[in-house]
């Protein structure tokens, strides 16, 4: 799929439908156009994992912050400015101690955007949806993260308006590291819970 | 109902293929369905049950073909019509015919942050106290959902365990058919996987939902 420009008259069929039902909304009033630029730029350039990879790298350095996040775990992600839309109930599931968490929505597509942005495809599509519940241990083998027999795996599948983060087990060889530091470990896969956080040395 | 969005469990979708440094939309049009569809919830014609509902209902054939945002656009599309705002001709011609019904209820940009960061809350004050307590064995609901609902197919008529009281929140399968119905408990409810998928179960596995009460009877 390429970009149409102002005048291409090679529309795809979504772009045509999109535009046709932007066009007659703005016109009766209904939808601001500037609006509609304001969400896209939220999510865009704004609101992405690097939120909810914050929020991680101060539940590894700060025991009391991550028993806050265990108590009340919206409150506390609401106090580093991460609230709102598809945020407004949050838990925290915790790996470590032989159990590995993982998210999905089997029934559409629930994700915790202020914490991590819009979903990613595959978060979306059949497959994942699927595959997560039924044979969760294939699925992470899929995305390269093979665990040992006897780490229990727990698939959080979210069917109400509770939204899931998980923190992932924080990586040795990283005592005293800053927050900026951490978070730089932490990616959007390891807060899904379908990947791992990055080794010390491995972080871009 | 176990429409075409009802795919936990389900054979034969293939491999999980993550796009490396996928961008956050594929084409300029995918940005401004999203965009449109938020501000068009804003309208408040409908609860956001109501907009699942409509994007489940769509044909099997679409719903697991299409994009996501063409599910979107679709349901939009569809919910638009129901509630009179956009008429099928008008899409047809893309052009207004009939004056807007709720025009003092649009979005307008400047209000974008504050209305993105205030989100829509769905806790409720409870009418009763919640009949299950963490550790209680329950039982799932079997039963047949014409309508929407919140309980996936895989975990009808289950035995699982009441890890967590999430709190009252509005019941969906009431919220989708129109005006807000109130509250109901909500339960994080643990099935081991054997529960779930018998002897094809992966060992050591376990699935939590979010179940609302009454789809819960004590077992």
């Amino acid at each position: 799929m390429h970009d149409h420009g102002p005048g291409d008259n090679e529309l795809s069929p979504e772009e045509a439908r999109v535009r046709a039902l932007e066009t007659i909304l703005v016109e009766k009033g209904l939808v601001d156009p500037a609006a509609i630029d304001a969400i896209i730029e939220t999510y865009a350039e704004k609101v992405g994992p690097r939120n909810g990879a914050q929020v991680v790298a101060r539940a590894w350095r700060d025991g009391g912050f991550a028993q806050a996040l265990r108590d009340d775990a919206t409150a506390t992600i609401a106090e580093m400015g991460f609230h709102g839309r598809q945020a407004e109930h949050m838990e925290v599931v915790w790996n470590g101690d032989g159990v590995h968490n993982m998210v999905v929505c089997t029934l559409c597509s629930c994700y915790p955007w202020a914490v991590l942005g819009l979903p990613p495809v595959w978060y979306k599509s059949p497959p994942y949806r699927s595959r997560a519940v039924a044979e969760p241990r294939a699925v992470l083998a899929e995305f390269g993260v093979d665990l040992p027999e006897e780490t229990r795996i727990r698939v959080w599948d979210s069917t109400a308006e509770v939204r899931y983060l998980v923190v992932p087990e924080r990586p040795s060889g990283t005592d005293g590291w800053s927050e900026d530091r951490l978070a730089a470990l932490v990616t959007r896969d390891s807060m899904i819970g379908t990947g791992l956080a990055l080794q010390p040395g491995a972080a871009a | 109902m176990n429409g075409p969005q009802d795919l936990g469990g389900r054979s034969g979708f293939g491999p999980v293929v993550p796009e490396p440094d996928e961008p956050v939309f594929h084409a300029p049009w995918e940005g401004r369905a999203l965009g449109l569809t938020l501000c068009a919830g804003a309208l408040g014609h409908w609860t956001l049950d109501e907009s699942r509902h409509a994007r489940e209902r769509l044909p099997p054939t679409f719903y697991l073909s299409a994009s996501y945002y063409d599910i979107w656009l679709t349901a939009l599309e569809a919910l638009l019509e129901r509630h009179g705002e956009v008429s099928a001709e008008e899409r047809a011609t893309g052009q207004a015919r009939d004056p807007g019904l709720r025009p003092e209820r649009r979005l307008a940009a400047a209000d974008v942050p504050a209305v993105l960061a205030k989100g829509g809350p769905v806790d409720r004050a409870p009418e009763s106290p919640p009949v299950f307590a963490v550790g209680d064995e329950v039982c799932t609901s079997r039963s047949r959902v014409r309508g929407h609902t919140r309980l996936p197919g895989y975990a009808q008529g289950r035995m699982g365990q009441v890890v967590a009281i999430r709190g009252c929140h509005v019941f969906p399968d009431l919220n989708a058919e129109g005006a807000d119905a109130g509250g109901a408990w909500l339960y994080a409810v643990s099935f081991s996987g054997e529960e779930l998928w018998g002897s094809g179960a992966e060992p050591g596995t376990e699935v939590i939902i979010d179940a609302f009460e009454p789809y819960l009877a004590q077992a």
